[in-house]
This record gives C-alpha cells, structure tokens and sequence, in this order.
C-alpha cells in the first residue's frame, strides 16, 4: 500500500492555483524527486504534503498507518538559525517535539534517540557544539539528524544541497542515499536535475504541468 | 555604607522593592531571548506604550486597580501585533511603529485632557519612567506582582521545549503537528502579562532593556540555548538587585538606575565574548 497517494490534487495560496491535476503515488522505499524551477510551484506543493496547508480541490492520502506528522522534514534554513545559540544536541532532540505528545519535557528514551541520529550523522564530536559555528555542510547534517527524529519512515527533504560547496554537496547526496538504502523513504524537492538522475527512482517534473484552473 | 543600607532595609517598602524588582527582572529576561531571536524586541517597545496609553484611561477613570483594563488591552494588542506579522499588509515594524507613537500621544492627550492632579508632567513623567513608583508599592501590590511573576516563571518552564522548538524552527515545528499559532499566541500574552508587571518596575519607555539586554548579554557568551536562558535571567535579577540598591544609596531614579547596570553588564559580556572568540 503506498504511504502517499495524491488524487486529481490541486494546491496553490488564496484560493489561487499553482499546479493542478497531481496524482501520483510514493511507496515505502521510494526515493522520489520533485523537481522543478523556482516559482513553479514545488514548494507550494510541498507544504501541501506536510500539511502546512489545505488543498485547493483533490485529497492527499496517507496510507500504510502513516501520520502527517510522523514525516521528517529538512528544511531551507531561516535567517534567525543564523546566528541562533543552540547546542546541537538540542537542536537534534528538538526533533522528538512530535512524540512528546502531552508531557512537557523529554525523556531518556527522546535523548537515546537524539544520540542515535547524532552518531547516525557521523557528527558526535559536535554535539556539544553552538550551531551557528558550523559550517553549511555540518549545520545540514544536525538538521537531519533532527528530522530523523520526528520520524522511522519518510524524509522530505527541501533543496538538501542548497548552498553547499560541490564537495560537500556530493557527500550529502551519498548520506540521503545510504538512509534510503537503510530502508527510509526519501521525498526530495530539488532544481538540480543532473544530480537527481542518479540518485532517485521516479521524478516528478512540475515543470511538465499545466496552470490550469481546478 | 552597610549600615545605611541595612537602616532603609528596615522599611518594608524597601524590601517590597526589591522582592518585586528582583522578580520581576527574571520574568523579563525569560523570554528576551525568543523575542530577540524572533526579531520581534521592538514588540516590547510598542506593547509597553500600549499599556502607557491603557494606564492613563485607568488613570482618567480613576480606577483603584488599574490592572483591570491596562492588563487586557495591552494582552490584546500583543496578539493583534504578533498575528499581523504572518500576513502583513503593513509590515511588522512600520505596524508596531505605528501602534507605539499612536498610543503614546493618545495616553499624553487624554491625561491632559481629563487631569486627575495638578502635576501633569509629573505623572507622565513617573509612567515614562517608573522613577519612584517602585518605592511607593503596597502589600497588595507586591502580591499581585509576585503571583504573576510566578505564573509566567512557571509557564516557561513547562512550555520550556516547545518555546525552543518554535523559536529555532517554526516550519519544522509546524511540520511535525506543533501548535505553532497556539504557542505564538501564549508567548504574545505572557510578554504582554511581562511588560505589565514591568511597568511598575522601570517605567514604559525602558522596558524593553529589561527584556533585550539580559538576552543580549547571555548570547555573546553562552552557546547552548539552556545556558543563555539561565545565564540571562541570573544576570538580570543581579543587575536589579545592584540597581535598586544604589539607586535607594545614591537617590537616583530605579529604572534608569537598572537599565544603567544591564547596559554596563552588557559591555562586559560583549568584551569577554569577543576576547573568547
């Protein structure tokens, strides 16, 4: 059963459609790609799946016993992490604020996990460090680490190598692909395509689609 | 000098002054770090002339506790002031500009319009300024403080985890089922109850030091989010502490006494933070 299924689906902000006509299906263990220029509409269409927004007309589906919000979301970074004082081990155990449920503080077993995903990332001799010395390769790695956290199953991970040096970029695609082979499903929004050809089992070209009107 | 000290220490107005100072100078550096971090320290600005605007109509009202109007309306403007920010037809500092002069000519205009003592500019002045009003607080008063105060400290501590989350990341928190507008909105509301309680403190034009300055002098040292909390709301209880003291040695007004010491502090930290790297 796939873990998403989107349905003559149609997003876009005040009642305004960007894209119209999405179906497609992502099973477990898909490394699916969303590729598309700035401004056609994929990031839109992203925070329709995270559910920071409501479909114009269509349904997203969740199958398989997947939650909204058991998805493991990287982020573009904001202008406040910049310069935001933060451990990375906090920022890591941040991650776990889904599973908090109704009780205030975090437990033994959120900070066994946010240990994990910090060794998972081969970044245990940060841990202790401020988050706004990290380089750009460094800080992408603890935010991972914070999205694998919120989830066991589905990464989606915005523009992962955005601003990255081709080097470090490189090792960033290897890390998205060894946690894919590891079993997790990984939903990638991306402009890169020659980059995304290696990687991913099924693209998803917005660019493709037309404006219609839903 | 001791013995001086200790001689106004007798006084239980003394003693209320420095039990409220004390308090309420932790409560304000508890969230100074989010505001700052959030780009949101003018709110405290703004807000804190809201609620000047709010004590002169329960001043022309002549209301015993003035706490019941100033306490929610300036709750209510926080939360107007915060929710604009998301969508903004008029961008969030030219709105919270707007919003602070508005109401500070309001409040001048209506405490001259409809005077409730011959000193005029003395009361504007005592509202701008906390000047002696700390010194003057009654039982009650520092009952009130003290409860309030203790509310908002446990507030924090509970929402500690979940201020974090929303301060670092909102669109992951959002993400991932946190109630993001729920707890912008408690964050609105405890600043607001702050700068209420702060009023009586330093006055409404120097509020907002006591909630930026503790934050920025913790941020040019510490590095991990736990550490700048707690070393922010130390340092500021200590600078209230030092600031009332010498302000009841050397007569000099509280609030700017306070402030003087946060800003001192400041230099120190930001020295020590530049020579650490």
């Amino acid at each position: 059963m796939a873990l998403l299924t989107a349905k003559k689906l149609c997003v876009g902000y005040d009642g305004q459609a960007v894209l119209s006509d999405i179906n497609f299906e992502i099973n477990a263990g898909d490394y699916f790609c969303i590729i598309g220029e700035n401004g056609s509409g994929k990031s839109t269409l992203m925070k329709t799946m995270l559910g920071l927004q409501n479909p114009i007309s269509g349904v997203m589906e969740f199958g398989d016993g997947l939650n909204q919000n058991e998805i493991g979301y990287l982020p573009q970074q904001s202008i406040v992490q910049r310069d935001f004082p933060a451990s990375v081990f906090e920022i890591v155990l941040s991650g776990c604020q889904n599973s908090l449920k109704n009780s205030f503080f975090y437990n033994n077993g959120h900070k066994k996990m946010a240990m994990e995903n910090i060794k998972r990332m081969g970044i245990e001799d940060l841990k202790d460090r401020c988050y706004r010395e990290l380089s750009g390769g460094q800080q992408q790695r603890v935010l991972l680490a914070r999205a694998l956290c919120a989830t066991k199953r589905v990464l989606l991970l915005d523009e992962p190598v955005a601003g990255l040096d081709p080097q470090v970029t490189e090792e960033m695609y290897r890390l998205i692909k060894r946690l894919n082979d590891e079993g997790l499903t990984i939903i990638m929004i991306s402009h890169d395509m020659g980059a995304v050809k290696d990687y991913a089992t099924r693209i998803l070209n917005v660019n493709d689609m037309e404006k219609m009107s839903c | 000098m001791l013995d001086k000290l200790l001689m106004y220490l007798e006084f239980p107005f003394v003693r209320y002054a420095l039990v409220v100072g004390v308090l309420i100078a932790l409560c304000s550096s508890l969230l100074g770090v989010t505001l700052v971090l959030k780009r949101y320290s003018f709110i405290g600005d703004g807000l804190s002339h809201v609620a000047f605007g709010a004590l002169a109509i329960a001043t022309v009202l002549q209301l015993t506790n003035k706490m019941i109007i100033v306490l929610p309306l300036t709750i209510l403007f926080a939360i107007l002031l915060l929710r604009k920010g998301q969508n903004a037809k008029i961008k969030g500092d030219a709105a919270i500009a707007m919003l602070s002069v508005g109401a500070l000519a309001f409040g001048y205009l209506v405490m001259n319009l409809f005077p409730t003592s011959s000193n005029i500019s003395g009361d504007v002045c005592s509202t701008l300024f906390g000047s002696t009003s700390i010194l003057t607080l009654t039982k009650a008063d520092v009952w009130a403080c003290g409860i309030l105060a203790i509310i908002v400290i446990l507030i924090f501590i509970l929402f500690y985890n979940r201020i974090f989350a929303v301060t670092f990341d909102e669109n992951f928190a959002n993400a991932v089922g946190t109630k993001v507008n729920l707890y912008n909105l408690l964050i609105a509301t405890v600043i607001a109850v702050i700068i209420v309680l702060a009023m009586n403190l330093v006055g409404s034009l120097l509020i907002s030091a006591l909630v930026i300055f503790p934050a920025l002098s913790a941020m040019s040292i510490f590095k991990s989010f736990k550490s700048v909390t707690i070393f922010s709301a130390i340092s500021s209880m200590i600078c209230a502490l030092v600031g009332i003291i010498v302000s009841i040695l050397a007569g000099t007004p509280v609030g700017s006494t306070i402030v003087a010491v946060d800003v001192v502090l400041f230099g120190v930290c930001y020295l020590v933070g530049r020579i650490k790297g």
